[in-house]
């Protein structure tokens, strides 16, 4: 054996499985690239011309495209944000939910009841608010019955 | 992993060492898990095509190969190798080469955790399903990069749809498999199957109504998370030419493509193994696990195709309005009725 121990024995020991998965990662990198220079070899290769710009129903492309977002995006992902980080938090309650409530009785679940719950509150105030509207002053004008749709 | 390193342990005998051992290992099943991605890429294409044929009463393809034009995907492949290699001029260059191999190294990573058989998973993560989660969301940063960097409008709009829509399904989608994890009490993908063990009536989305209702809101919400139909509006060929992917030819569009049908077939594998038993047969003891464990993903695959080709698009403020007043609610509802289910028939507490 040539390898030092050390070496050794965290790639079979802990980590063997994410040595695995640094592997599929290098390997994913080279295979991209495997395939991007066969392709090089048989392709041809004549650039410039029109086909260089890009493409807006054939038409010259009027001025760059790295505008602003809408914000309606912009307000989905701070939802998400804060929906995915209760998300991880759920995971490991899941993970130790059944021996913990052996040990511990339903409080265990009462606790992440109540966590839930104030989350839940959280999306019924933007559901209310319209923000998950998507006009959101549209929703307002027509009144809160046709709000929803 | 196992049977990778113990098949190289006896060709080789002590002529490699245990790190050897694992790299050797580790690469080939980041070979075959790149194959079989290849083959999701070649046979799902066809069938796709055969599939939506028959929905519009048509052929499909018929010409390519002797049977049925099932050699189509083998031409369409060739054709793909010989297209030029355009970058737009105006495009932020960098950004616009890395984004296909985001998109597909993201998927390629996710296939680590998946357990066709017993002892056939590359990586036995303790942290599987969440890893999978985690790995796969990287496709929502390949989406924006390349929307981005094409420096296209049409692309640009893509982008912003696919990364909202894909963000705000991942949440339904992680928390319609919180009760799966609440009743195995593990994470790992082998566990999760184990469970599972002796028949149709111990898999997971049998096992309480609840559960039943996660198993199709991970159903659907993993076909947004896909991007496609009734689903696909970052790619609306009808309105957005073809969404963040419009400036891509030749190899680098292949990559979107091939990552595409991988991650379909991808989200079916890990319903199988987390709702659907696994490689367990419906009754009796374990039988050829892997060709199981594939039937069910592809049926899986297929009935996504069918919806696709059934269902008309959703229009951009219904998608949210189902992702965030539908099936947000229910998920929350489903991880604290699965949690009442365990208290009150005493599976915990």
């Amino acid at each position: 054996m040539t390898q030092t121990p050390c070496l050794a024995a965290v790639a079979t020991g802990l980590h063997a499985d994410y040595t695995t998965v640094l592997l599929f990662l290098l390997f994913g990198i080279f295979f991209g690239n495997l395939a991007l220079g066969i392709a090089r070899l048989v392709r041809p290769r004549k650039p410039g011309g029109e086909k260089e710009v890009t493409y807006e129903c054939g038409e010259l492309p009027s001025g760059s495209s790295w505008v602003r977002f809408n914000i309606r995006f912009y307000l989905v992902a701070l939802f998400f944000i804060v929906f995915d980080v209760e998300v991880i938090f759920l995971y490991p309650w899941a993970v130790v939910f059944r021996p913990l409530s052996e040990a511990a009785g339903s409080l265990v679940f009462v606790e992440m009841a109540m966590f839930l719950g104030i989350l839940a509150l959280g999306l019924a105030y933007v559901w209310i608010k319209g923000d998950l509207d998507w006009v959101k002053s549209l929703a307002r004008r027509n009144g809160p019955e046709v709000g929803g749709e | 992993m196992q049977v990778m390193t113990d098949l190289f342990a006896r060709i080789f005998g002590d002529g490699l060492s245990p790190v050897g051992l694992l790299v050797a290992g580790g690469l080939t099943m980041a070979l075959i898990m790149a194959l079989v991605m290849a083959s999701c890429a070649i046979v799902f294409t066809w069938a796709e095509r055969k599939v939506a044929g028959f929905i519009q009463s048509r052929y499909g393809p018929m010409r390519v190969g002797r049977w049925h034009g099932v050699l189509q995907p083998v031409a369409d492949m060739v054709k793909i190798l010989g297209k030029e290699d355009i970058v737009p001029r105006d495009a932020d260059k960098p950004l616009f080469l890395l984004a296909p191999f985001v998109i597909f190294i993201g998927s390629l990573m996710a296939w680590a955790a998946i357990p066709f058989a017993p002892g056939f998973i590359a990586a036995d993560l303790d942290l599987g399903l969440f890893y999978i989660f985690a790995v796969s969301s990287a496709a929502t940063i390949g989406i924006l990069m390349a929307g981005w960097a094409s420096n296209n409008k049409w692309s640009l709009y893509g982008a912003a749809r696919g990364a909202a829509q894909a963000v705000s399904y991942e949440i339904p989608l992680a928390l319609a498999c919180i009760p799966v994890v609440m009743i195995t009490g593990s994470l790992n993908m082998n566990d999760i199957v184990v469970a599972q063990q002796g028949g149709i009536w111990r898999w997971h989305f049998l096992h309480d109504p609840f559960l039943f209702v996660a198993f199709l809101l991970y159903f659907v919400a993993s076909i947004a998370e896909v991007n496609r139909g009734p689903f696909d509006l970052p790619e609306t060929e009808s309105e957005l030419v073809a969404g963040y992917h419009t400036e891509y030819t030749g190899m680098r569009f292949a990559f979107f493509f091939l990552a595409e049908y991988a991650n379909l077939f991808l989200v079916s594998c890990v319903a199988t193994a987390v709702f659907l038993g696994g490689w367990q047969p419906l009754f009796g003891p374990v039988f050829l696990p892997g060709l199981v464990f594939v039937i069910k993903a592809v049926l899986l695959v297929l009935l996504q195709m069918w919806l696709r080709w059934t269902l008309p698009r959703l229009r951009v403020d219904q998608l949210m309005h189902v992702c965030w007043k539908v099936m947000v609610p229910l998920a929350l509802v489903c991880v604290l009725g699965a949690g009442i289910w365990m208290l009150a028939t005493g599976q915990a507490g």
